[in-house]
């Protein structure tokens, strides 16, 4: 990464906790997924954000912080995000958030990074594995109205007013040249994230954390939560499970046949 | 401000508003339900279970907009290079389905450079109006430009759905759209209908992995926005016959103007298809044991003509580009057959592959848990395997 050095980069990361894929499982009686005892992590995309401010930051001086909207317990990804190199960390949480989609949960938090008010960079995970959506990083980008690179692959150069950024796109990458300040949403092939030092660790333990609510950040109350939601959600379902099928065997060949002669509608 | 609540009077404390809970916000306490308002996300779903009429949402009692102005469904036809991309004609597909239950006209939107000559392609595909917008500043995706051209298009005509491709360009322009002029948008669904009382779009999309369905919509706001999964629609038939109206907008260079550059396209994936396009993916996984491993998968996907897949091991251990990642971290994909080689199953590989119509597995190890969502399996050696499939394969596609 070609950087301009001795400058002070104002670097704003937007986490969510979300529970742990891992422990997801389905409840084969009721067909309903069990949550009781799941953990809650960092979105896995997030953490690769993180480690991107940090080096950021490491290259040019500068501040990170950390910012996530949820509930109190959402504090604890906040700790995790300072063990791993952020500066700060600012917990948006009010029960009139509750029910928020992307529409609202991305005005929330471009009304909360407004209060910040000075930053360079903003670095988003490309989207959360809970929902999947990829919609908050560029919905924060268009409430705040400042340009935007999405899947970001590698920060070629940045400097005080201007980066130069590669974007994985279906067939290979684009690179793309961008004022500052900037959104840029990232993919896990920018960085492997590092592991939290012990200086990071007590640093998090001992770190105090802002909180602000609707009030703090002066959001449109309409605009908030399940009110301020264009969509609604009127049905969650269990798809049905997948089935495991056949299990062929015999010789090599004859099941390689087998197969090729069950597979030749698909296969043409 | 929307609010839930249980009514201690009616509660029985039968705890099925518990089990209906997908985010695990509710609890018996006294025998009676409490919801935790930290995780609650206010989605009915426990209101709809309880038989006792023990739970009351209450949401937004906003006046009804007068939504009637808006009507036709549009779809977003992307391009790339002058080409249309597949994902349109699906769109296109869906979208026609939709205009028909509402009774209103469907309409393509095409952006791009000395594009003019494309709109039979879409007039074919059944597109009744096209909206296209040519300008140099439109030939390859930037956000700026492709987002104010889309923002003046529906505020001019009103559209009461808006469909697009779930891709790097969809996901990224349509989000910003939606923001821009202040409507809904779901993400990546996987069905989409039409309720033809309120003329709503009941958009259905997988969360949490695929482990939980959705079914959103968007009582209050027009238009209705979604983003579509590739592979999931019906490409539309070509019809040469047809001819659609066609409406070619222009605009001052203003709207044209972008904050960021594109300084260049760079083309990687040359040996094999593009993953999301793929109809036919062969993967493989740590069972590979090395660099070598792919080789031999990619011998057998190009004689089916398929794309090359890895799972998150095989792209750690850098046997193959993060590019060929399929999963949770890395793309999610539904072609119509998946042929998995030496991967165990893990759920965050499962999570990107469980929705493929077909899923053969290759494993030494019985008891991988890709065996449970295959359709088909076998047991053995995948360096027996596989060659012996390439050979068969080969053989049978002579013929």
């Amino acid at each position: 990464m070609a950087i301009i050095p001795q400058q002070h980069m104002n670097i704003i990361v937007c986490i969510k906790q979300v529970p742990n894929t891992t422990d997801v499982r389905i409840d084969p009686a009721t067909n309903t997924l069990i949550r009781d005892g799941v953990e809650s992590v960092i979105n896995p995309f997030d953490t690769y954000a993180i480690e991107e401010a940090a080096r950021l930051k490491e290259r040019c001086g500068g501040k990170v912080t950390a910012i996530t909207m949820g509930p109190p317990q959402a504090e604890n990804a906040l700790k995790e995000a300072i063990s791993l190199g952020c500066d700060e960390g600012i917990l948006v949480s009010d029960r009139k958030f509750a029910g928020s989609d992307t529409w609202a949960t991305s005005y929330t938090l471009a009304a909360a990074i407004r209060k910040i008010a000075d930053f360079d960079v903003i670095l988003c995970g490309k989207q959360a594995s809970d929902g999947d959506t990829a919609q908050v990083g560029p919905g924060i980008s268009a409430h705040l109205n400042i340009p935007q690179v999405t899947y970001v692959k590698k920060i070629v150069e940045i400097s005080a007013g201007a980066a130069k950024v590669e974007r994985m796109t279906e067939e290979g990458y684009d690179i793309v040249e961008t004022p500052l300040p900037c959104l840029f949403t990232v993919v896990k092939e920018i960085n492997t994230p590092r592991l939290p030092s012990f200086k990071g660790m007590m640093r998090a333990k001992y770190a105090k954390l802002l909180k602000w609510t609707a009030d703090d950040i002066e959001a449109d109350p309409a605009a908030l939560g399940l009110d301020g939601s264009p969509t609604r959600v009127v049905k969650i379902f269990t798809p049905e499970a997948r089935k495991g099928g056949e299990i062929l065997s015999g010789a090599t060949d004859d099941v390689s046949k087998e197969l090729v002669e069950l597979l030749k509608d698909l296969v043409i | 401000m929307a609010s839930i609540a249980i009514s201690l009077d009616k509660c029985t404390g039968c705890s099925l508003c518990v089990k209906a809970c997908p985010f695990g916000a509710i609890h018996m306490a006294n025998k009676k339900a409490v919801i935790d308002m930290a995780k609650c996300t206010l989605c009915g779903a426990c209101v709809t279970a309880c038989k006792f009429m023990a739970i009351e949402l209450k949401k937004d009692s906003a006046p009804k907009k007068d939504l009637s102005g808006y009507k036709d469904v549009w779809v977003f036809c992307e391009q790339k290079k002058g080409v249309i991309q597949s994902i349109s004609f699906e769109l296109l597909g869906e979208g026609r389905k939709l205009a028909d239950k509402l009774g209103v006209k469907l309409c393509a939107v095409i952006l791009g450079s000395g594009i003019e000559s494309k709109a039979a392609e879409l007039s074919e595909r059944g597109a009744d109006k096209i909206y296209l917008v040519d300008h140099p500043a439109l030939k390859s995706y930037q956000d700026d430009p492709y987002t104010e051209v889309i923002v003046n298009l529906a505020e001019e005509y009103k559209p009461e759905i808006i469909l697009c491709g779930a891709t790097t360009i969809g996901r990224s322009l349509i989000s910003r759209v939606a923001i821009r002029i202040n409507a809904g948008l779901t993400a990546d669904c996987t069905g989409l209908d039409i309720d033809p009382t309120e003329r709503l779009l009941l958009q259905t999309r997988p969360a949490f992995g695929g482990n939980i369905m959705a079914t959103i919509i968007t009582p209050n706001h027009r238009p209705q926005m979604a983003t579509v999964r590739h592979k999931v629609m019906q490409e539309a038939a070509v019809d040469k016959s047809r001819k659609a109206e066609l409406i070619i907008k222009r605009y001052p260079e203003e709207v044209f103007k972008s904050r960021t550059k594109l300084l260049e396209i760079v083309e990687e994936i040359s040996e094999t298809v593009n993953l999301s396009e793929a109809d036919i993916i062969v993967a493989g996984g740590r069972g590979l044991g090395g660099k070598e491993g792919f080789e031999m998968i990619g011998k057998l996907a190009k004689v089916l003509g398929g794309a090359v897949g890895a799972t998150r091991g095989a792209v750690d251990a850098d046997w193959i580009p993060y590019s060929h990642q399929v999963g949770q971290t890395g793309k999610t994909v539904c072609p119509k057959l998946y042929i998995a080689c030496g991967v165990s199953g893990q759920i965050q590989h499962l999570i990107g592959m469980q929705s493929s119509k077909v899923i053969v597995a290759i494993n030494k190890d019985p008891e991988a848990p890709i065996f449970k969502v295959a359709t088909y399996g076998i047991v053995g050696d995948i360096f027996d395997i596989v060659p012996a499939l390439t050979k068969e394969f080969t053989r049978s596609l002579k013929k």
